[in-house]
């Protein structure tokens, strides 16, 4: 009933709309009872919520507010430093989000009015919403490690957001003598892509085998423990022998407190280290719009219901991806993208009145260690019963033992997963 | 097995399915969202090592999932015998990397529910990369060795072949050399013909079968 009276405004009533917005000259003009999304950040969880909510329910307006108007994926970054993948390669648009209806504004995101329900951006435009979803990633937590800030960022590159930083740690890369040494120095969890630093370590190494074979690479973890840990020994044992040194927390009393770029070294508790080519992976929180919105709590991430992903701080703003506390869930790509979903599903159920379905989400995640020896991570969740924390009920790694052929294929599979994770998001 | 199937059970079968699949859209929707990410939208994959879904028979599928979910085969008999909606369910072992890990995560209603959904879209044959001579001879043996179950040049799956005609090359390939070296199993028919092909032109022939699939897109 209600339905059929919002088509019937839209039907008879275009006309003294189109008018109305002619006289008052306001781009965002309230359209009698048209429902409005708000999502903010165009990544593997927003660019998913905002076309699901549309898929859903093509009555409902969606904004998607994204900074970039290109996005460079993190997922498959780690083989552009490795050489085997052109950074083009991971650069998508947003021209097919536009074609199902979604209104992409590419502004940044600068504050959240939760009483007047708006987004307001650094264009000066503001955006009315009756349910916001934030997808803003993860800020990166400058000067938690001395010395550390966006300027050391320039020489001693993150990577950590796909694009131009990915670009400068290759060139650094390439021109890096023989005989150098790289440091990656992962930070402590949790973090964005948890095997990302080992995968970095993998394809930096499997660039340096071949191109300058005398180069070490010193990973000087905040962690004692790290994803896929098992596999990844075995991968770099396999591969990359004598090449690349795992140095835990617990031989330098927690990793790399300061950073000298003058001098290219790196300290932790007990040494100071030289290296030619530094990749610091600074600790993270929720990405900066999250803060701004109020909907963080003290650990810096975003407490939501996890069945729906609505803020447990603000009632119809919905925190998905790296930002949110998805307890029992890792920060992936596939993990947001599952995300979005429910989210997408729980936004379009809130706004029809109507019960939400149970939810399911999965994550898969591959990595590669070389062009040929793929490993992977996969599971299926449900929401437990008291709604405490997303429960793994199937899933595992690659088996230790796998044959040869299953690392390749694994390899081939993590291709056809990126051709499709990204037509989801971006077709 | 199939051909037995008497028509008061197709309409049995028919009603279950409908039943189930139209019984909570909204949850089946929530379950095919978690596969699409991999699997491509509808079940048509653009990421030619990961098999498409759209279009495959409801039995095919569900035998598929239950093969990955009961890896030990007198447990999959057991589950497949003891419920009515598996009855012309033909499963058969089956090599995963992935799919093996996350099959148990979905009950067999949930499963019922996703082979249900990916039956009823349709697939688009992908314009692939194939060699025009090899698609010939791949032709050949198609309709010497594989016709007569895959019909159609492969597209039929309403008898719940798998669909040939337009499905990913690797992902065929990769098929193929499970069958042959014993990580999937198969009908025995099947069996006897991949030797056939293997005997007459070796391992080249499922090359070729590839590049003729391959170059099927209507």
């Amino acid at each position: 009933m209600k339905k059929l009276n919002r088509r019937d405004f839209i039907k008879y009533g275009s006309g003294t709309v189109a008018a109305g917005a002619v006289t008052l000259g306001a781009p965002n003009i309230a359209l009698g009872s048209t429902k409005k999304v708000v999502v903010v950040g165009g990544g593997a969880g927003g660019a998913i919520a905002a076309k699901y909510i549309k898929k859903a329910d093509s009555s409902i307006d969606v904004t998607l507010i994204e900074t970039n108007k290109e996005y460079y994926t993190c997922f498959m970054s780690n083989e552009v430093l490795g050489g085997d993948r052109d950074i083009s390669t991971i650069r998508h648009g947003y021209e097919g989000l536009k074609k199902h209806g979604i209104h992409v504004v590419h502004a940044k995101a600068t504050g959240v009015d939760h009483d007047a329900k708006k987004v307001v951006t650094d264009a000066g435009d503001s955006f009315g919403y009756d349910r916001l979803v934030l997808s803003p990633g993860v800020s990166l937590k400058y000067g938690v490690i001395e010395g550390y800030d966006e300027a050391a960022a320039e020489i001693m590159p993150h990577a950590w957001k796909a694009g131009p930083q990915t670009s400068l740690l290759r060139k650094q890369l390439v021109e890096m003598k023989d005989g150098g040494t790289v440091i990656i120095a992962p930070p402590g969890n949790p973090f964005r892509c948890p095997p990302g630093p080992y995968e970095r370590a993998c394809q930096i190494a499997h660039y340096l085998k071949h191109n300058k074979p005398k180069s070490k690479i010193l990973v000087i973890d905040a962690k004692d423990k790290f994803s896929k840990q098992g596999l990844f020994t075995q991968g770099w044992k396999a591969r990359y022998d004598g090449m690349i040194d795992w140095v835990p927390a617990a031989d330098t009393g927690g990793g790399v407190t300061s950073v000298n770029t003058a001098e290219m070294t790196v300290s932790t508790d007990f040494d100071d280290i030289q290296g030619d080519v530094i990749n610091i992976i600074p600790p993270q929180h929720a990405g900066h719009i999250a803060h701004v919105a109020g909907v963080t709590d003290d650990s810096g991430w975003c407490p939501v219901d996890l069945g729906t992903f609505e803020s447990t701080i603000h009632a119809g703003v919905y925190v998905i991806g790296d930002a949110s506390a998805a307890k029992g869930m890792p920060k992936s790509g596939y993990a947001a993208n599952s995300q979005g979903k429910v989210c997408a599903t729980a936004v379009v159920a809130s706004l029809n009145d109507i019960e939400m379905t149970d939810p399911s989400y999965v994550n898969t995640c591959y990595s590669l260690i070389a062009p040929d020896y793929g490993i992977s991570v996969a599971a299926v969740y449900r929401l437990a019963e008291d709604r405490s924390k997303i429960a793994k009920v199937a899933g595992g790694l690659t088996p230790s033992d796998a044959s040869a052929e299953a690392l390749q294929r694994e390899v081939q599979y993590a291709y056809s997963w990126y051709d499709n994770i990204v037509a989801d998001m971006f077709t | 097995m199939i051909i037995k199937a008497t028509a008061t059970a197709l309409l049995c079968m028919a009603t279950l399915m409908s039943t189930t699949a139209s019984a909570d859209p909204a949850r089946q929707a929530m379950l095919v969202n978690t596969c699409v990410a991999c699997h491509g939208d509808n079940g048509n994959s653009v990421g030619p090592a990961i098999p498409t879904l759209a279009g495959l028979s409801p039995n095919y599928l569900m035998g598929a999932m239950l093969a990955y979910k009961y890896p030990d085969a007198d447990e999959l008999e057991a589950v497949i015998d003891a419920d009515l909606a598996f009855e012309d369910v033909e499963a058969f072992n089956r090599y995963g990397t992935i799919m093996n890990r996350l099959a148990s995560g979905y009950t067999e209603d949930e499963i019922k529910m996703i082979a249900a959904y990916f039956s009823e879209q349709e697939m688009h044959r992908p314009e692939q990369s194939f060699d025009s001579a090899q698609a010939k001879q791949g032709k050949k043996l198609h309709t010497k060795y594989c016709e007569k179950c895959h019909e159609d040049e492969g597209r039929v799956a309403d008898d719940d072949t798998g669909v040939l005609a337009g499905q990913w090359a690797p992902y065929f390939l990769y098929s193929m050399a499970d069958f042959t070296n014993g990580d999937r199993d198969m009908p025995k028919k099947m069996k006897i013909k991949l030797k056939e092909i293997q005997d007459s032109v070796g391992h080249a022939g499922f090359e070729q079968l590839a590049h003729y699939y391959a170059s099927i897109t209507d």
